[in-house]
């Protein structure tokens, strides 16, 4: 377990909780409580609160065959849904998003690379691979984005981000990410929203590179 | 209802804890856990088809009454009811009283049901913990996460009403802020803030029970 020191905000484990949040999201937030103790336990609070309301749920008769369908079948052979373990630096959310497979990266240039995992209208999830000491153009937010490290670190205006930690964007952060001497920096970022380069090229580059 | 309480077999495996000066066997003081747990116990360890009998008359009526709160029909709430209530037989291994009580690991099993139901892909959800080789169940820290339920099931049920179906609200359903005003005709900052009221006074609560 590491020293995790930036964690999930706390609506967003409640959203977690409760299945208000997109699958984007989702995988990054179950990759963070891989990670993190300090979260599971928040979740486990979440939880405990959707249990207690469902503890002093009014009853609702069910019909009189369900509990006989539910003992017929408690014998029968059935198949666990598969469960992803860690792959080196990937907790088990992220290879599970990832289907087993490694990812393919994809130069952006100047050696940054991504792999995006997944996108729809509801936003973008994607690995980035960043050298040590390299600069991520500097981008702002349409919406919200979060950024999962996953070995090295780096930097920008607001702080340090190591392994485990996470950092969010929203509209107000325009930031320089730079990775941090030492291995490449390798993060997980999901967003709700495309996101918007200041550098003119990065923004002809964003329908192809889907970012 | 009252919450009839069985004695915990677990206790009389225990070692002696010091009390103050004098050393006492913790099976003199007789902890008691509720009955859901002491079913969940039962049908963990010893697949014990009575106490799944007692759980499913608990919870059956209860996750119907909780799911078609969610805006689904009666037939397919008991459909998910089913999955759910066979999840629990099949899952009771993962149930670990120390972490979580009954109705909030039944809870979390529930929303993961629904929300795959919903998608084509199955909801990312966090790597389990290893669990440590012989691990002993503790009876206090069985009975304080069973004494933090009972607690957070009062502070439930000293809301107000508005507060208790804004909070429902916020974790049952596939329901943004927005959609949740949308239902109710209350705009949305009515609702944000009364969430947040009611949550700051589950929090309270909560808080008071763990420091
Ligand atoms: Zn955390």
């Amino acid at each position: 377990m590491t020293h995790v020191q930036h964690h999930i905000p706390d609506a967003m484990l409640k959203a977690y909780a409760s299945g208000n949040i997109s699958p984007h999201f989702a995988t990054l937030v179950a990759a963070h409580i891989s990670m993190c103790e300090i979260c599971r336990v928040a979740l486990g609070a979440h939880e405990a609160v959707g249990g207690a309301l469902l503890d002093v749920t009014k009853a609702v008769d069910v019909s009189s065959s369900l509990k006989t369908d539910v003992f017929s079948k408690l014998d029968a052979p059935f198949t666990p849904k598969p469960v992803f373990d860690r792959s080196g630096i990937y907790p088990g959310p992220i290879v599970q998003a990832m289907k087993g497979q490694e990812p393919r990266w994809k130069s952006l240039g100047m050696g940054i690379r991504q792999h995006i995992i997944s996108y729809d209208k509801q936003g973008s999830l994607r690995l980035l691979y960043i050298p040590a000491g390299q600069a991520v153009p500097e981008h702002g937010h349409n919406g919200l984005e979060l950024t999962l490290v996953l070995q090295g670190s780096f930097s920008d205006e607001t702080g340090q981000f190591g392994v485990g930690d996470v950092e969010v964007g929203d509209e107000d952060l325009a930031h320089v990410p730079t990775a941090d001497a030492g291995p490449p920096c390798i993060c997980l970022a999901a967003t709700d929203a495309s996101l918007r380069f200041a550098g003119l090229i990065p923004r002809m580059l964003q329908p192809i590179f889907k970012i | 209802m009252t919450q009839q309480c069985f004695d915990i077999p677990y206790a009389m495996t225990l070692t002696p804890i010091a009390v103050g000066r004098e050393r006492k066997l913790v099976t003199n003081k007789r902890p008691k856990v509720s009955e859901q747990t002491e079913w969940m116990l039962a049908v963990r360890d010893s697949r014990d088809r009575d106490a799944f009998s007692h759980l499913f008359d608990y919870f059956a009526p209860r996750l119907k009454g909780f799911i078609i709160k969610t805006g689904v029909s009666g037939a397919q709430a008991e459909e998910i009811v089913q999955d759910v209530m066979l999840t629990v037989w099949r899952k009771s291994a993962q149930f670990d009283p120390h972490r979580a009580q009954v109705s909030a690991w039944i809870y979390q099993i529930a929303r993961n049901r629904q929300i795959d139901m919903m998608r084509k892909d199955a909801r990312p959800i966090p790597e389990e913990l290893k669990a440590e080789p012989h691990q002993e169940d503790d009876a206090m820290q069985i009975l304080a996460m069973d004494q933090e339920a009972q607690k957070l099931k009062h502070a439930i049920s000293k809301l107000s009403k508005d507060q208790r179906v804004a909070i429902e609200q916020a974790y049952l359903g596939e329901l943004t802020h927005q959609e949740i005003s949308d239902q109710s005709g209350v705009p949305l900052g009515t609702i944000k803030s009364r969430i947040r009221l009611g949550l700051e006074r589950l929090r309270l609560e909560l808080k008071g029970l763990r420091s």
